[in-house]
């Protein structure tokens, strides 16, 4: 038989606010254990709930950027369950009306084209702190400073069907959020999480089967991992006549497996209710297109630009828009170099991504500023260096030791103008070869041209690559062909 | 000293008739003496409350003169009071030393009032007669075979029992005033969001409402004046001014129209209640209040919130009352000097 | 409506009570006359009435952005039963 896999996600992304959600704690990420954690974070007898502006400003701007519906009167609601790193013995969520409702986004297939996802709801809710089970005398120990954490919980429809689709979904949410700003996207930290759906149907039945859901995955890969084995392990249980139960299950990364975690308690179990202690939160039209103005260009709309008014590659645009650094950074280059975006582009994508790479270290984090980049651009667009010592002169400044100009100075890299000492290579190059000026005079004439690059390599050689290559080709070609 | 009202003490403490000190260790003595009989108190204060009034007699020393400085009262233990056990009347909250006060407590603390101790109540204020209580029932002054009512049956008594001069309490449906009622003193549900809940342990959150209990309308008014106002940890708080409820004590009510539903005048009705009742009606009459006579269009539930609310639904069904409740309490009959509740409570407790 | 042995049994699991056998049926009455009183309620006609939140109309206030609340572990801890290295300790929740 032939399954179809269909997949949601429900995505938390730590809102990048100062103070909690419900009270005047501060967010700051590693601080020592319960040093940032209140009275209200700790859930003791007592204490009331009031909601941080920046919260519901941040999750109104969400909605915005997915052209969705914004709740302007929404509730907060009790979500009862008991585990100690949720002292109250309840989170406070949204339940009947959620903040943001129906969206949509697009993400970018692998064979380039476009698909819709439905965005079903995005909700505010309070995260839970940490439980920490190494050995406290067989005791557990509890951190309540990420307790009380705006979280915007962000729920897909049941749209993807494939580990790649849920992958790009994933990424795509990533990609907005910290375009918009609303969320650091520091996966290793936490901040953005997410919980994949997974069920197998025959391929053309309509109804769904009966779902897994995996928590807490940090990684893109691992999404597509998990959804990847999954989908295998529920076609086998399938197959062989067995029924998927519907579960809570942990992705292993090690082993690239999933395992159960504890049967998904019933959605009514949670027994939510209004919760009392916060009133309706009411956003007028005035307040919604005041944050509307703030909305940044996001991704989707870079990108069309970079293709449409700059003339890049659909892959280039693609990947300088993915992360609003990697764009921010393509564009401080473009402005402080001059130079056309192609050039800047394969710069940034080349170069660049590779050094970052080699050295696992984030845009953010580049030893080369795009004001710095910009100085070494700008020395290939004057014919100082070729692109090639440009190679050599970037990572030099990789390595810190200073900046283009400083670099091609101190280690002559300057390129060869002067048309006499091109010249005298040029001269030293058809003495030298003499087997190769006979090939080439004797060579039909349109098979010279490829004939060329020889002598051109060989003169690029001996001016010790500072020449310019197209100066050198020029001048070889008009030499060679005289002594026809 | 014991049979003064708030206002008569202030006054004293005001013109050096005593100080604050002298005042608190006669009502920590009178706490000492006779509360083994009534079991008004789960925690007596003694230290902090002696600390308490040195300071405030600085205060007043130092020229200062607030209309409650230097008073002692007591609070409910539902309040949450910084390095105090906070019990809610519940062995589970037993071991509990809330570390921060609620907004009423630090009200009064900064008004320089005393805390003599925290008052008994049903447990996590779910009940009505104070018989619920971990630390064992309160018994009402007027009677010892009586209850006190409740929740706020602790504090109804120690007024009551001249263990204190006034008192904090809380209503969600009726934990003030009925065992004010019963108690034969003065208590008032403000108006949901006058009074910060801060700090006060939930019962029904959309319900719960501190007020003051005391033995006059002009004690109460006093008390309410010092614990009323917006909180910013609140958001159900009532960001407006406080008015002086003394200001108009002793207006009459012309132009107050009073509604009585005749379903609680019918069946089941004590006849000494109803005679009470009656004789409060006319008193609120004389002072140019209407009484109008009504008939409820729905049908009357017969069963107060505090009766059938048992813990895990208390949350679950507060919602559901919201309207009921603050119906009653958003225009209560207000403060007149004379003491209606007391009318009925003396009748209720004689039975 | 009436509840059964095991509704009770299930909604005193959810609130991880421990009720004795021979608490069942009562708390089982008592139960189902909340439910019979809130089905009372529900026989009033409130079609076109917006359920009241607050009953002054407010809406939620919001809270401006900034840190209010400094590091108090010290003292919030000072009561907790058992601390260690900064952490509340409670009874081990997993194997």
């Amino acid at each position: 038989m032939e399954w179809e896999v269909v997949i949601g996600c429900e995505i938390h992304t730590q809102l990048a606010t100062q103070s909690k959600i419900f009270s005047g704690a501060a967010t700051a990420y590693g601080a020592e254990p319960n040093t940032q954690a209140c009275a209200v974070d700790l859930g003791l007898p007592g204490v009331l709930p009031v909601l941080n502006k920046e919260a519901v400003r941040m999750a109104v701007k969400f909605g915005l950027a997915v052209d969705a519906e914004i709740g302007k009167r929404s509730v907060f609601a009790r979500k009862n369950y008991f585990y100690p790193d949720l002292p109250k013995g309840y989170q406070i969520s949204q339940f009947e009306l959620p903040i943001v409702g129906k969206g949509h986004l697009e993400i970018e297939l692998e064979d380039g084209s476009t698909k819709t996802i439905g965005i079903t709801r995005a909700h505010l809710e309070e995260d839970a702190g940490k439980s920490l089970h190494e050995d406290f005398h067989g005791l557990t120990g509890i951190d309540l400073n990420r307790a009380g954490t705006p979280l915007l919980e962000i729920v897909s429809d049941p749209d993807m069907r494939s580990g790649a689709e849920a992958a790009a979904y994933m990424r795509k949410i990533h990609s907005i959020v910290t375009y918009i700003g609303i969320c650091d996207g520091n996966l290793q930290e936490g901040s953005f999480r997410c919980d994949v759906n997974i069920s197998m149907r025959p391929k053309g039945q309509a109804e769904f089967g009966t779902r897994a859901e995996i928590k807490n995955l940090n990684s893109f890969r691992y999404v597509e991992k998990a959804v990847e084995y999954e989908m295998e392990r529920q076609i086998a249980i399938l197959e062989s006549g067995g029924k998927v139960v519907q579960e809570t299950r942990l992705f292993d990364p090690d082993r690239g497996e999933t395992r159960s975690m504890r049967s998904k308690e019933e959605a009514n179990d949670y027994r939510y209710f209004p919760d009392p202690d916060l009133l309706p939160v009411i956003v007028d039209d005035d307040t919604i297109e005041a944050i509307r103005a703030t909305l940044p260009e996001l991704p989707d709309a870079k990108r069309a630009r970079y293709i449409g008014a700059l003339g890049l590659s659909e892959k280039d645009a693609g990947g300088l828009t993915a992360a609003k650094a990697t764009a921010d950074y393509f564009e401080a280059l473009l402005t402080s170099s001059g130079c056309e975006a192609k050039l800047c582009a394969n710069w940034v994508m080349g170069e660049l991504s590779a050094a970052l790479n080699k050295d696992s270290k984030s845009i953010d984090e580049s030893p080369v500023s795009a004001e710095q980049f910009g100085g070494l651009l700008k020395r290939i667009a004057d014919n100082t260096i070729s692109g090639k010592i440009a190679k050599e002169v970037f990572e030099a400044m990789w390595n810190g030791e200073g900046s283009a100009d400083e670099v091609i100075e101190k280690k002559g890299l300057k390129q060869i103008t002067d048309t006499g000492a091109i010249d005298a290579a040029i001269d030293e190059v058809i003495a030298g070869n003499p087997a190769q000026v006979e090939n080439y005079r004797n060579a039909e004439p349109e098979k010279r041209g490829k004939m060329v690059g020889f002598f051109v390599g060989q003169v690029m050689k001996a001016t010790g690559g500072k020449a310019n290559p197209g100066q050198v080709n020029q001048l070889l070609k008009a030499r060679l062909d005289a002594l026809l | 000293m014991h049979n003064n009202t708030i206002a008569e003490l202030a006054a004293g403490l005001r013109v050096g008739e005593y100080t604050s000190e002298e005042l608190t260790r006669a009502y920590l003595e009178r706490i000492k003496q006779l509360d083994g009989e009534f079991n008004s108190y789960i925690t007596v204060t003694e230290e902090q409350a002696l600390a308490q009034a040195r300071e405030a007699d600085a205060r007043i020393a130092a020229g200062e003169s607030g209309p409650l400085l230097g008073v002692p009262i007591a609070h409910k233990d539902i309040f949450c009071t910084d390095g105090v056990r906070t019990s809610c009347a519940s062995k589970m909250l037993d071991p509990f030393i809330a570390p921060y006060d609620a907004t009423v407590v630090r009200k009064f603390k900064d008004a320089g009032v005393v805390m003599l101790g925290k008052t008994n109540m049903d447990e996590f204020a779910m009940g009505s007669s104070n018989e619920t209580s971990f630390y064992g029932p309160v018994k009402n002054p007027w009677d010892k075979t009586a209850v006190p009512g409740g929740s706020s049956g602790g504090s109804a008594a120690c007024v009551a029992a001249r263990l204190a001069p006034g008192a904090t309490g809380t209503d969600t449906g009726g934990s003030i005033r009925q065992p004010a009622a019963l108690c034969g003193i003065t208590g008032l549900k403000p108006t949901y969001g006058r009074v910060s809940r801060y700090g006060m342990i939930a019962f029904a959150s959309s319900l719960d409402q501190a007020g003051p209990m005391a033995r006059t309308a002009e004690d109460c008014a006093l008390m309410l004046g010092v614990m009323a106002g917006f909180d910013e940890r609140d958001s159900t708080s009532l960001e407006k001014a406080v008015p002086d409820y003394t200001a108009e004590l002793n207006n009459d009510l012309t132009g107050l129209k009073i509604g009585l539903p005749e379903e609680y005048f019918g069946e089941g009705l004590d006849p000494e209640v109803a005679k009470s009742i009656e004789a409060a009606i006319e008193e609120y009459k004389k002072l140019g209040a209407e009484v109008v006579r009504l008939a409820s269009p729905t049908p009357t539930w017969r069963y107060p919130p505090t009766t059938w609310s048992p813990p895990p639904s208390a949350p679950l069904t507060s919602r559901g009352w919201t309207g009921c409740a603050s119906a009653t309490a958003v225009k209560s009959p207000g403060i007149s000097k004379t003491s209606t509740s007391a009318h009925v409570a003396r009748a209720s407790v004689a039975r | 409506m009436a509840l059964e042995k095991s509704d009770v049994e299930n909604i005193a699991h959810l609130a991880r009570l421990a009720i004795g056998e021979e608490d069942i049926p009562a708390y089982a009455e008592n139960l189902s006359n909340i439910l019979s009183l809130v089905e009372q309620m529900s026989s009033v006609d409130t079609s076109g009435v917006t359920p009241m939140a607050h009953p002054l109309d407010m809406a939620q206030r919001l809270r401006e952005d900034v840190v209010s609340e400094p590091n108090q572990r010290e003292h919030l801890q000072a009561h907790a039963p058992a601390v260690e290295n900064g952490l509340f300790l409670v009874p081990k929740v997993i194997e």
